[in-house]
């Protein structure tokens, strides 16, 4: 470490963080944009580029991404993800074709090759949850008939990323068709072994780790998380996908005091995580990645618009319904930064960067206004009786 | 008590849904985080719906209370003692209802196109409460959503009864 100048430069880019999530948290519109644009900032080739921090934000990064994917498992029930495949499987398949195809055909137009175009089309495909659910109870769409169906949407792409990751990191560590073919298999056999302990061992491990001390609970938590995390890294799974594992592992008490406690912890360093992809993104790339981001956009936001509407119009649900349903699919946020930033790290493609971030850069923010938008109150003709 | 779907929300909660007496749909969304909230539907729009309240943890227990949870219990154990054997037996068996032959909603909530009230035959000879067995028995062990307006009509509903007593003094005993 290099005492003062570190806190002073690890302290400014925080208090700049503190700034962001107060905008965002006064506009109501969510800070990962903010976090995205402060990092092109001040990464390389940025404004103001940092000297002695980044090595210590870039290990925050990692932890964040963790934290993010864990805390997602985390807000899943192993019977949540069996009930939502077995009702809604065929609206997710149809979500998948719809949403990825055109990520996909991009990077190939784009002569990327085939392992970028992939991870681009994880890119284009996956909603943020997170914004998502928060746009829901925002606009107080909660009680409203479609969103069970929303949220069913968003565990299958969650679900689809799990099992997505680890192929896409074989394929992107690449080598001899036998080698891809043997660490697939491998893959697909760490996923199913932790699904398989979790659905028969998970309440015993969440008693045992559990515990009325915050701290004892919280480290013992940790722990597991970064050791499946670290392990599944180890056999070339990505870390990000033992994390979401490790998450759905955990159930009952255990798990509702470990939502609370890891919320500020996973808050800064998922922030972290979205600064760090900022840096790593040079800001000179953005004017030339723009234009195919913006087409992708509107893509994007018709897509998942055709997605909602079909699948809402399956379940019988009225027009407006349908609209809603679109429209709140639209934004895209954390998930695909973090399937990009995996690309990324693994030397893919260096345009994939600077499109993710402007891809998610104009989601994150025209979703929510979108969803806005388009739900304005027709006028009634008769208030709520009470 | 009216039937009550539970609706999950996977990451959020779960929804509870039921319609009121006078037709109206209600929902209460339960949040893990303790939040509920309740919302009302458009009576001609399912798709249209209004959040009423949000409540805290505090704020349910407030609403709870007010709205009577304490005073169901008193209230049962009262009228058990007054109508003897109402409430344990009058309730609960389905059987009986179907075996007397008597036209019930035995375990399905039905309604007839425009007809605002129970599909209970007890309502064409209103008494103060229910005899045991009685069609308001087996109204409370609904299980699932009605079928669709219009599909079929029930006989006592032609009558237009403004109110089922006898239902709304079973769903008081039962609580």
């Amino acid at each position: 470490m290099h005492g003062s100048a570190f806190l002073l430069e690890l302290g400014g880019v925080i208090l700049l963080l503190a700034v962001l999530a107060r905008v965002a948290q006064r506009f109501g519109f969510s800070p990962i944009p903010l976090y995205l644009l402060a990092g092109l900032a001040f990464g390389q080739g940025g404004i103001v580029p940092l000297v002695t921090a980044d090595r210590f934000i870039a290990a925050g990064a990692e932890i964040g991404l963790i934290l993010l994917l864990f805390s997602l498992g985390l807000e899943y029930s192993a019977r949540e993800l069996v009930d939502a495949v077995r009702t809604s499987s065929r609206v997710g398949a149809m979500d998948l074709l719809l949403n990825s195809t055109p990520g996909f055909v991009a990077g190939v137009v784009l002569g990327w090759g085939v392992v970028p175009a992939i991870f681009l089309g994880g890119v284009t495909y996956i909603s943020s949850s997170g914004v998502i659910a928060r746009t829901l109870d925002d606009l107080g769409w909660m009680g409203n008939r479609e969103t069970p169906l929303i949220l069913a949407v968003l565990v299958i792409e969650d679900l689809v990323m799990a099992g997505f990751l680890p192929f896409a990191t074989v394929l992107l560590v690449g080598g001899s068709a036998g080698r891809v073919v043997v660490s697939i298999v491998l893959a697909a056999l760490v996923v199913v072994t932790i699904l398989t302990v979790a659905a028969r061992y998970g309440p015993a491990i969440s008693r045992a780790v559990f515990s009325d001390s915050d701290e004892a609970l919280l480290f013992g938590i940790l722990a597991v998380l970064l050791l499946t995390a670290g392990a599944t890294e180890a056999l070339n799974v990505s870390a990000a996908v033992g994390a979401f594992l490790a998450g759905i592992v955990f159930s009952g008490p255990a798990a509702d005091r470990a939502r609370s406690l890891l919320v500020p912890l996973r808050s800064v360093f998922a922030g972290t995580f979205f600064l760090f992809f900022g840096f790593e993104v040079d800001p000179g790339t953005i004017p030339a990645a723009f234009p195919a981001a913006l087409v992708l956009a509107i893509v994007g936001v018709a897509t998942k618009v055709g997605t909602g509407w079909i699948a809402a119009r399956r379940a019988g649900i009225g027009r407006r319904g349908r609209v809603r349903a679109g429209v709140a699919l639209i934004a895209r946020g954390e998930f695909s930064i973090v399937i990009a930033g995996i690309a990324v790290a693994g030397g893919a493609e260096p345009d994939l960067g600077p499109l993710a971030a402007c891809y998610v850069l104009l989601l994150a923010v025209c979703g929510p206004l979108l969803a806005r938008i388009a739900d304005r109150p027709a006028p009634r003709s008769a208030s709520p009786r009470s | 008590m009216a039937v009550v779907t539970e609706i999950p929300l996977p990451g959020i909660g779960v929804r509870y849904e039921f319609v009121t007496l006078d037709g109206d749909r209600m929902a209460v969304v339960h949040h893990r985080s303790g939040v509920r909230e309740l919302v009302l539907f458009e009576r001609d729009d399912p798709d249209t719906s209004h959040d009423l309240v949000r409540l805290g943890t505090e704020d349910s227990r407030t609403l709870a209370e007010l709205l009577g949870v304490s005073q169901v219990a008193k209230e049962l154990s009262e009228l058990e003692q007054h109508v003897e054997g109402l409430a344990s037996t009058g309730c609960r068996s389905r059987r009986r209802a179907r075996s007397t032959g008597e036209r019930s909603a035995t375990h399905r909530r039905e309604r007839g196109p425009g007809c605002r009230s129970w599909p209970c035959s007890a309502a064409t000879r209103p008494t103060r409460l229910p005899a045991p067995g009685s069609p308001c028995a087996g109204a409370t062990r609904s299980s699932s959503w009605g079928r669709p307006a219009g599909s079929r009509s029930w006989p006592s509903c032609s009558v237009r009864p403004e109110r089922c007593t006898a239902r709304r003094s079973c769903s008081s005993s039962a609580g």
